[in-house]
C-alpha cells in the first residue's frame, strides 16, 4: 500500500477566494454569513447564507466557458486550479493518462436548474438554451477539471448529500494509496443559494433565521452556505521524489450507513464511522488532537454527534477539540467535507485550531471542549474530519501531520 | 367544518387515525407523530388555511406556536387565522 498526502489545495468559499485568506478568516474566527442577495429572496422565510461576494467569474471565463459553467462548476474550477498550481503537477504521458478526479456535489448545477425552470413555467418560454443538461449534470464540474488539467484517469462524481466531498475523497485516497492512481484532484463544490436552493431546504424547518452557533444550548439550526475546496492528493513517494511540499498526509478513512432514518442522524453510525477511520489508520483514539465536527448546528446532529464522539474516545474525549467552522462558512452540503479539511489541515501543519464561533450557552448534551469562538494555538498531530449526510451516510477521514 | 375539525382532519391523516380518535389532549407522540410528521402536519395545515406557522424543529417549544397537544395547536392556528384577516 501507498502512503497518501495532500500537496495542493484551493478553495473559494464566503470566508474567502483562496486557501490563505479562508484560514486567515478561521483564525481571526470571522463570519462569512449574512443577508443572501439574489432574485426574490424577500419571498424567502430564510434570508441568511454564506454566500460567496466580490466573484466576478465573466473575468476568469471566456464566453464559450459561461455558457457550460454553472456557478458549483466556476467554483470548482477556481478551487482546482489554486491546488494544482501549489502542488506544481503538470499532467502529462503517463501522469496524466493514470491521474484523475473524484468530486462531491450534493446538488450540481441548482441555479441552472432554477434559472431555466423559471424561463419555461414562470416566463413561459418554450425554448432553453442548448447547454442545459450539461451545464448542470452532476458531473459537470469533474469533467471540466479533467479537460482543463489534462487529467485521463478514472473521474467520477460522488453524490451523498452532505457527506459528498468526504466520500469523494475517501475515494481518491483509496486509489492513489492502492497504487491505481499516482495523484487524484479531490474535494467538491456545492452552490445552492439561489431562491429554489434556500425554497427547498426552508421547508424542512431546519434553518436557522440568524446565525449557524454549533454546540451552543440557544442554537436553533443550520446556515447553508457555497463554494468548493479541491485537494491534490499523491503518492508519498512520488511527491517526495519530486521534492513537493506535502501539507499533511491522509492515514484512513471509513463510511458507515445508519440504515434507520432519511433525515434523523445516529450515534451508532457515525461512532463506526470514526472508530473505522481510525482502525484503518493504525491510530489510537488517544492520538487525535482535534475533530473537525459535521457540527451543523440542529438540535439533532450536534447533540447526537458529542455523544458519538463520547462513545468512540471515552475520557480522551474530554482531552480533544473539536470545532464546527460551518459556523463561519455556513453548511456548504456536498461541497462542506472539503472546505473543512483546510482546519484540519491548518491544525496540522500551523497549529492552529479554527474556533466555534456564535457560541453562547453551553449545553449539558454537548459538553466537550468546541473551541469555542476564539482560535486557539495547539500543537496536534492527528486529525479527523466527520461528515454525516441526510440519509445516514457517513464518511470520516483521518490525517496525520505531515 | 369548523378550523378545529379541519386541523383534527390533518393530524388524524397524518397519524393514520379516524378523526374521531384524535382528541383535544392527545399529544403528537400519543398519535404516532414523530418530528417529519410534524413537520409535513404543519406544511398540510398552512396549506390548508393560507398562513405561515412559525415553526422551527431545532427549539420546538421556543416562539408563540404551542405543539403540547391537539387543543394547543388548534388554539394556534386560530389565532393565526384569525389574525390574517
Amino acid at each position: 500500500m501507498k502512503r497518501v498526502v495532500i500537496t495542493g489545495a484551493g478553495t473559494i468559499n464566503s470566508l474567502g477566494h483562496s486557501v490563505p485568506d479562508t484560514l486567515e478568516a478561521m483564525r481571526e474566527g470571522r463570519c462569512g454569513i449574512s443577508e443572501l442577495e439574489f432574485r426574490d429572496v424577500d419571498r424567502l422565510a430564510i434570508k441568511i447564507g454564506g454566500q460567496v461576494r466580490g466573484f466576478e467569474a465573466e473575468g476568469r471565463f471566456n464566453r464559450q466557458q459561461m455558457t457550460l459553467y454553472d456557478r458549483f462548476t466556476q467554483f470548482t474550477l477556481t478551487a482546482a486550479k489554486e491546488a494544482i498550481d501549489q502542488s506544481g503537477l503538470v499532467f502529462h504521458g503517463d501522469l496524466a493518462a493514470r491521474s484523475g478526479v473524484v468530486l462531491g456535489t450534493a446538488g450540481g448545477g441548482v441555479s441552472t436548474w432554477d434559472d431555466n425552470y423559471r424561463s419555461v413555467y414562470e416566463d413561459g418560454k418554450n425554448r432553453v438554451h442548448p447547454f442545459v443538461v450539461p451545464k448542470l449534470m452532476n458531473n459537470a464540474a469533474a469533467s471540466h477539471v479533467s479537460m482543463e488539467h489534462n487529467l485521463k484517469g478514472p473521474s467520477f462524481t460522488v453524490s451523498t448529500a452532505c457527506a459528498s466531498s468526504n466520500h469523494a475523497m475517501a475515494q481518491a485516497f483509496q486509489m492513489v494509496r492502492s497504487g491505481a492512481a499516482p495523484a487524484m484532484i479531490t474535494g467538491g463544490s456545492e452552490s445552492m443559494l439561489c431562491f429554489g436552493g434556500v425554497k427547498a431546504w426552508e421547508g424542512l424547518r431546519v434553518m436557522s433565521k440568524d446565525a449557524c452557533r454549533p454546540f451552543s444550548a440557544n442554537r436553533n439550526g443550520m446556515v447553508q452556505g457555497e463554494g468548493a475546496g479541491v485537494f491534490v492528493f499523491e503518492d508519498y513517494d512520488h511527491a517526495k521524489a519530486r521534492g513537493a511540499d506535502i501539507l499533511c498526509e491522509v492515514v484512513g478513512f471509513a463510511m458507515s450507513s445508519d440504515a434507520s432514518d432519511i433525515v434523523m442522524p445516529s450515534k451508532q453510525g457515525a461512532a463506526r464511522a470514526m472508530a473505522g477511520a481510525l482502525a484503518d489508520a493504525g491510530l489510537n483514539a488517544s492520538d487525535v488532537g482535534y475533530i473537525n465536527a459535521h457540527g451543523t448546528g440542529t438540535l439533532a446532529n450536534d447533540k447526537t454527534e458529542c455523544a458519538a464522539v463520547a462513545d468512540v474516545f471515552g475520557p480522551h474525549a474530554d482531552d480533544l477539540m473539536i470545532s464546527s467552522t460551518k459556523s463561519m462558512h455556513g453548511h456548504l452540503i456536498g461541497g462542506t467535507g472539503a472546505v473543512e479539511l483546510l482546519a484540519c489541515i491548518m491544525a496540522l501543519r500551523d497549529g492552529v485550531i479554527a474556533p466555534t464561533i456564535g457560541y453562547e450557552e453551553p449545553d449539558p448534551e454537548c459538553a466537550l471542549d468546541v473551541v469555542p469562538n476564539e482560535a486557539r494555538e495547539a500543537k496536534v498531530d492527528v486529525a479527523l474530519s466527520n461528515a454525516f449526510a441526510f440519509g445516514g451516510l457517513n464518511a470520516v477521514l483521518a490525517l496525520k501531520r505531515a | 367544518m369548523s378550523i378545529s375539525d379541519r386541523v383534527i382532519a390533518i393530524i388524524a391523516e397524518q397519524a393514520v387515525l379516524e378523526p374521531s380518535d384524535v382528541t383535544p389532549d392527545s399529544t403528537l407522540e400519543d398519535l404516532g407523530i414523530d418530528s417529519l410528521g410534524l413537520v409535513e402536519s404543519i406544511f398540510a395545515i398552512e396549506e390548508e388555511f393560507d398562513i405561515s406557522v412559525p415553526f422551527n424543529a431545532n427549539e420546538p417549544t421556543a416562539g408563540d406556536f404551542d405543539i403540547t397537544n391537539v387543543a394547543a395547536i388548534i388554539a394556534g392556528i386560530e389565532k393565526l387565522v384569525a389574525e390574517k384577516v
